[in-house]
């Protein structure tokens, strides 16, 4: 009777198992650190322009927004404050994590299926080597070290976005500005705005790299494995996201 | 070179009673066949009669549902992944598809069997010399610093050629060496073969569409001393001097035609005949 449901919790039932897997091979050598280097080039300093360039607008935007409704209250001074919260705890993780799921879960996803339709994940079984601690770890350590470190890029070029507006559109000091927002920042939003890309790198990775091994069908599978991999890894961003910010307001 | 066989001397793949299901569907059902060193196995059949699956099953890379896969005398089915890897190890695979890494180098590729064997890592040069030596095998020396991508089709056989031979395996296991070339390269691929395998008294499985690849195994053996293939009697039949090359014929995933390369050409059965050269 549930059998249409079948398909469904064999493929969260694979996903699990990579992942145990991916996890389980961090401890275990060979650790192929060459790989780690390569992907967090690619996928840190590939994504670093990008993602400069989103953070430092959406904080312009942010405080555009923001200072005409402070201005209601005649509390434009405070704009600095919502800046920072607005950053730090939600738009910073969330808007790196969905352009890395665009740049690279979508670039691993069609990585490792064309290598799975051309054979060479089979050829790397064949000749003696593990394809999840050969391919899928490197990919998850460096998305795991690299999306915090890009966050936090965003964070600061976002405040300093919103700083040009608040300086030359509201007249507003730097001090003023700067003090403004760096006391509003308390641990619990820095640990949430730190722990969220964590979880999101290790989502996007191995979602990626999840289906990129599924791919079947040749190129025309390469494209779809591609798709799938970023609705999925950008659905589940926004999903975990609104969880672990519920655990957060519950602490606070 | 060769690892010690031990007992298992007699036999390095072994077949028994294998099926394998994708879902509901069968793959391969009932297969049976044994394979010995300096023999050669030719699988023939219909494009999606299961050849490849064959292949693959006997590399361990799919893993059998029913019966019996043993590779140097040792039972596969029950392993896990990580315990193929050594077996893995002793065979060499041709892909169809050649299965090159094409992120990197010729002589890269080449190197990645010894370099990325499970516990043992010889020197740097002494890879480097066997690269070489492989590469010479199958007359591509110069391409060292290419990458796959740069070369043609027929070179990029050659080079997943020299990448299955590089570890000196007692079995290889080539899938289609000869799809999509031209029948010169053909050749000349189908006569590296002979030559890997009276050269070094390999076992060999080759699953093929062609038949003149099995003809070319079955009917020519290489001359060590005067280094080039010779026919080996008129009708390639066999005793001593022969080539020990079994045919075998697949349709939709069991094994309709056994025997040598005579009986082949002497079936009636329609399916049958339409892999021996009376047809072609």
């Amino acid at each position: 009777m549930l059998d249409f449901l079948k398909p469904y919790v064999a493929s969260v039932q694979d996903f699990y198992a990579l992942a145990g897997r991916a996890i389980a091979n961090v401890f275990r050598s060979p650790h192929y650190s060459d790989d780690i280097a390569i992907q967090m080039d690619i996928i840190g300093v590939g994504s670093l322009f990008i993602v400069i360039l989103t953070g430092f607008f959406s904080g312009l935007v942010i405080t555009m927004q923001m200072s005409r409704a402070l201005a209601q209250y005649g509390a434009t001074d405070q704009v600095g404050q919502i800046v920072a919260i607005t950053l730090v705890r939600e738009l910073g993780p969330v808007l790196t994590a969905l352009l890395v799921a665009g740049r690279n879960a979508s670039g691993i996803a069609s990585e490792l299926g064309s290598m799975k339709v051309t054979e060479q994940i089979d050829a790397m079984r064949a000749l003696g080597t593990d394809p999840i601690k050969k391919l899928v770890t490197p990919r998850m350590i460096a998305t795991c070290v690299m999306l915090p470190l890009l966050t936090i890029v965003a964070d600061f070029v976002g405040m300093l976005g919103g700083y040009v507006i608040a300086y030359f559109s509201l007249g507003l000091g730097t001090s003023q500005y700067w003090t403004n927002a760096y006391q509003a920042l308390q641990y619990n939003d820095v640990v949430q705005g730190l722990l969220k890309p964590l979880v999101f790198a290790f989502i996007i990775s191995v979602v990626g790299c999840f289906y990129g091994l599924r791919t079947t069908g040749g190129t025309q599978g390469v494209g779809r494995a591609t798709t799938e991999a970023v609705v999925v890894a950008s659905v589940w961003v926004f999903i975990v996201t609104a969880l672990i910010t519920r655990i957060f307001v519950n602490l606070h | 070179m060769h690892p010690p066989n031990g007992s298992s001397n007699s036999c390095l793949l072994e077949f028994r009673n294998v099926g394998v299901r994708f879902d509901d569907v069968v793959a391969l059902e009932g297969i049976s066949f044994r394979l010995g060193p300096g023999e050669t196995r030719v699988v023939l059949g219909a494009a999606g009669s299961g050849k490849t699956v064959l292949l693959k099953t006997a590399a361990g890379l799919i893993h059998a549902d029913e019966g019996q896969v043993s590779l140097f005398g040792q039972d596969i089915t029950p392993l896990k992944e990580q315990q193929m890897y050594p077996i893995r190890s002793r065979v060499g695979i041709l892909f169809q598809e050649g299965g090159l890494f094409d992120s990197i180098t010729v002589a890269e590729n080449v190197a990645y069997p010894l370099v990325n064997r499970a516990g043992q890592e010889p020197p740097d040069s002494e890879v480097a010399t066997r690269v070489q030596e492989a590469l010479r095998f199958v007359e591509l020396e110069h391409t060292l610093e290419k990458y796959p991508s740069e070369l043609s089709g027929g070179m990029r056989r050659r080079v997943a050629i020299a990448r299955a031979l590089v570890s000196d395996p007692p079995l290889v296991l080539y899938d289609s060496p000869t799809a999509g070339l031209d029948p010169i390269t053909a050749n000349t691929i189908m006569a590296l073969i002979a030559k890997e395998r009276d050269s070094q008294n390999t076992a060999n499985l080759i699953v093929t569409q062609r038949f003149q690849d099995g003809q070319l195994m079955a009917d020519f053996r290489y001359n060590r001393n005067r280094g080039r293939l010779e026919r080996v009697s008129v009708n390639g039949a066999g005793g001593d001097a022969g080539t020990r090359t079994i045919f075998m014929v697949m349709k939709e995933g069991r094994l309709v035609f056994e025997g040598e390369q005579a009986e082949l050409e002497a079936s009636s059965d329609s399916y049958v005949s339409k892999f021996s050269p009376k047809h072609a």
